[in-house]
């Protein structure tokens, strides 16, 4: 299958096959208004390997810490003018915010308004985050 | 000047710990030394959710250094029921005191606080979070009645999934070489694996699990009861199930160690029989009082007052 190359975008590469989807949607790319392709299952063709893609027609900001945390070794290629001008592997963040949500009903964050969601790293190995007012794991 | 406050025992040094002991043992000493350390402070005690022995040792650890102390007992119905937030609320009383002491029915409600407001907060209680001025009192009193915080077998009982003091117990002895904890506990109140994962086998402590209050007995070195406590249940038919059991008596204490030290966070329900107060190995309203000087000890230091 073929997508057309971008000329000023984003190209979210190497997401393992079946994530791509959920960083579509965490990156809230379902509500711009600009071209998107989400390719799933592609074969790579350094490793043969399956991968998900996801090509942005537009150089939006992305949320750096959404991809390191949903699937930490992405790469983020930024492209303008139709040529590749960064290159970045995306590695798990330390902290998170905003980004998921803490599920502990008696945690603070349940009642307390206005209140960001912040959750940090606390096993690297593990890939463990803990909420930073109740400790509870994400 | 940097304001500091005290959510999780972790958030002090051992070096802080050993200086916070020292203090609290010169406090008992010579308590005069002190009795105007605080002269002309104020701390508020601003409590969500009732604990009146808890808010009782901070006030009197105030007053004890001469400082003084505005007091909220019902902020859940006042503050809080009008729809303030606990940020705002500590911004509010930064202007009136000069230290909070916070307890709060919610996990993580005293970080909030500390993260708004402009005075150091200390974490009295957030659910069934953090305790830590509990954990300081636990801790001058077994180093008071042992000597050391090592080479110790420490059982603890009851509830040990929802019982904070004892996961902050934990933490604490974790940092001290050679202790042995002793888990007791019906099944479903078991300490959660986390606890024992993060801290227990991370740091290479001995445990054993044990559902027998008796068996564990003669080994002990430090025995920690706990409530089994109503609030933190949400199945009501859950608590009356296991809340009797293990009850502390003395034909228990008989296979125990002379110089055992019973302790427990208090209050209690029936968890240990009024036989055992007149045992001098119940150590349980010596670690009241100790609270209060570890409490004094950690205004002095928050407030940065030298005596």
């Amino acid at each position: 299958m073929n997508i057309d190359a971008i000329q000023n975008g984003i190209v979210i590469d190497h997401i393992t096959a079946g994530r791509g989807m959920r960083l579509y949607e965490l990156l809230g790319l379902d509500a711009l208004d600009v071209s998107v392709a989400l390719i799933k299952n592609a074969v790579s063709h350094r490793t043969s390997a399956k991968k998900d893609i996801i090509k942005i027609d537009s150089d939006i900001a992305i949320n750096f810490d959404v991809l390191g945390f949903v699937d930490p070794g992405v790469t983020v290629n930024i492209i303008r003018n139709g040529a590749l001008v960064e290159k970045r592997r995306i590695d798990m963040p330390e902290r998170l915010t905003n980004v998921i949500r803490c599920k502990n009903p008696r945690c603070i964050t349940s009642t307390e308004r206005a209140i960001d969601h912040v959750f940090k790293l606390t096993d690297r190995k593990n890939k463990v985050y803990r909420c930073i007012y109740c400790e509870t794991k994400a | 000047m940097m304001k500091r406050s005290v959510i999780d025992i972790l958030d002090l040094s051992l070096e802080e710990i050993e200086g916070l002991l020292a203090t609290a043992q010169d406090i008992i000493a010579n308590p005069d030394k002190y009795a105007h350390a605080c002269a002309r402070r104020k701390l508020a005690t601003l409590f969500f959710e009732p604990s009146t022995r808890t808010r009782l040792s901070f006030e009197a650890a105030m007053y004890e250094l001469g400082g003084s102390v505005l007091s909220v007992t019902d902020a859940a119905s006042s503050s809080a029921a009008k729809g303030e937030s606990v940020a705002d609320t500590a911004k509010t009383v930064s202007c009136y005191a000069d230290i909070i002491a916070m307890r709060h029915p919610k996990e993580g409600a005293a970080l909030v606080a500390a993260h708004s407001a402009a005075i150091p907060v200390i974490n009295a209680g957030d659910g069934g979070h953090c305790h830590p001025t509990q954990t300081m009192a636990d801790l001058l009193t077994i180093r008071r009645e042992k000597g050391a915080f090592s080479d110790l077998t420490i059982g603890l009982c009851g509830d040990l999934k929802f019982g904070r003091t004892v996961h902050s117990l934990i933490n604490a002895m974790a940092r001290y070489p050679g202790n042995r904890f002793v888990l007791i506990s019906p099944e479903e109140l078991k300490l959660p694996s986390y606890v024992k994962k993060d801290v227990l086998a991370k740091n290479g402590i001995p445990y054993d699990q044990t559902t027998s209050l008796e068996k564990a007995m003669p080994e002990l070195d430090v025995l920690y009861m706990t409530r089994v406590q109503r609030e933190r249940f949400f199945n009501e038919e859950d608590y009356l199930r296991l809340k009797d059991s293990y009850i502390l008596d003395m034909a228990k204490l008989r296979a125990a160690k002379p110089d055992l030290c019973v302790m427990h966070p208090l209050p209690r329900v029936n968890e240990i029989a009024l036989e055992v107060d007149d045992d001098p190995r119940a150590c349980y309203f010596k670690q009241v009082l100790n609270g209060k000087y570890m409490r004094m000890a950690l205004i002095l230091k928050l407030l940065e007052v030298e005596v």
